[in-house]
């Protein structure tokens, strides 16, 4: 089976169960939303699906493959950190999180994305300077960037102004559209212009 | 993997107080003891490259939670993670970005330490030798244990207690070689000892350090 998915997923964390045997799968064109409870686990799972760590047991593969470079290629993930440095001008975090992604894009679509973005002026000031919702705004930019069938993203509407938010599912949807995955949580339901949206639930389990 | 480099080298210049202060610790730690232990010119000679060792060490250790806290904090490390370049490759640059803003200024002004306390031309050569080679060490089996004490809040004391007891080999052969140059006798021994040490750190470390850090975001 092709996209990405997840079998038998299990997760403990502090001697909690968080989920056993969790199967999941994600096909392009489709837009997940995790839904649970705080404490569930969905960071959890989305970080296991990223692979930045390891389940307890169960397998996870990207087009029948576990996961390597070839997942990395294919993916942005957008976590509840920015990753976005204070010292750094917001155009230094794109340029050098573009170099590092192996994604090539001239100084100008830089300035072009953070202008799309609302971020026009705030270009050359130190990160730590701009607001909370700024700062989200110049690491979704990666999203404008770099061409990855697949989204993951962990509360992505933090922080974000009723445009920003609209812009976003906007992005999401046209995505979507174009053959792309997203998989995402967050605590606001999505509004209709994100396009159809399938549903796994999380429960919180003790 | 130049940019992972050119990035570590621009927030270093951009946080130049974090630079200067484990410096200037030094400096003054060198300083207290002429001060602490009395200015005679042959204790100086003899406690001389202890004292500054010892000081390159505790200063170190000031610094070396840069290595990846900043970067583990605002998931600027989760980004590097998912970026697709080999983690060992990664935590090699910066590791070699660390060493020269940390060593570098250290050794520049090593020959003024040297006149504080009175070491010979012998000496001095013998110590910039253990410096050039023991300091890249201190770099790397520090970094692995930055990288496994970065999630943990107020990892400081803790990474000291880590890292103390694993370079007293080296602060015994880098002071040994001093010594033996003030004598005028042969210090090759040692000066081996200390790199054999540095290139298994070479081969091993990146890959420990990799794995202490995939070890902190689980």
């Amino acid at each position: 089976m092709s996209g990405l998915v997840a079998s038998e997923l299990s997760c403990i964390k502090r001697d909690r169960v968080l989920f056993d045997r969790l199967s999941f799968s994600l096909q392009s064109g489709q837009l997940v939303y995790l839904r649970g409870p705080n404490g569930a686990g969905k960071t959890s799972l989305l970080r296991i699906l990223c692979g930045l760590s390891q389940p307890e047991s169960g397998t996870i593969t990207w087009q029948s493959q576990p996961l390597g470079e070839h997942w990395f290629k294919d993916l942005i993930y957008v976590g509840h950190k920015p990753g976005v440095n204070g010292a750094l001008t917001a155009i230094e975090n794109l340029a050098f999180w573009c170099r590092q992604h192996s994604v090539s894009v001239s100084l100008d679509h830089l300035y072009h994305v953070l202008a799309e973005l609302g971020l026009v002026g705030m270009e050359d000031v130190p990160c730590r300077t701009l607001s909370a919702g700024q700062q989200r705004r110049v690491a979704l930019s990666r999203l404008w960037l770099k061409s990855a069938k697949v989204w993951i993203l962990d509360e992505p509407f933090t922080a974000l102004d009723v445009k920003g938010v609209a812009q976003l599912e906007d992005k999401m949807k046209a995505h979507v559209d174009a053959g792309g995955a997203v998989l995402t949580t967050s605590h606001q339901a999505l509004s209709e212009r994100a396009g159809t949206v399938r549903f796994f639930d999380l429960e919180y389990r003790f | 993997m130049g940019g992972v480099f050119k990035r570590d080298l621009a927030l270093a210049f951009r946080q130049k107080a974090e630079l200067v202060q484990p410096l200037m610790f030094l400096v003054m730690v060198v300083t207290l003891f002429p001060l602490g232990v009395g200015p005679g010119p042959v204790t100086l000679q003899l406690i001389g490259p202890g004292v500054i060792w010892i000081a390159a060490i505790l200063s170190s250790l000031m610094g070396m939670e840069r290595l990846f806290r900043d970067d583990f904090a605002d998931g600027s490390l989760e980004q590097l993670q998912l970026s697709g370049l080999p983690l060992y490759a990664v935590a090699a640059m910066k590791v070699l970005c660390h060493w020269l803003v940390t060593f570098i200024p250290l050794l520049i002004l090593s020959p003024l330490l040297a006149m504080f306390l009175n070491l010979t031309v012998d000496m001095y050569i013998a110590l910039v030798i253990t410096l050039l080679l023991g300091t890249p060490l201190l770099s790397l089996v520090g970094a692995i244990a930055v990288g496994l004490t970065v999630g943990l809040q107020r990892g400081g004391v803790l990474l000291a207690l880590l890292l103390i007891p694993v370079f007293i080999p080296l602060l015994i052969f880098a002071t040994s070689a001093v010594d033996a140059a003030a004598l005028q006798l042969p210090y090759r021994a040692q000066i081996a000892i200390i790199g054999a040490m540095l290139l298994i750190a070479m081969a091993l470390a990146p890959a420990a350090i990799a794995y202490s850090l995939k070890v902190s975001q689980n």
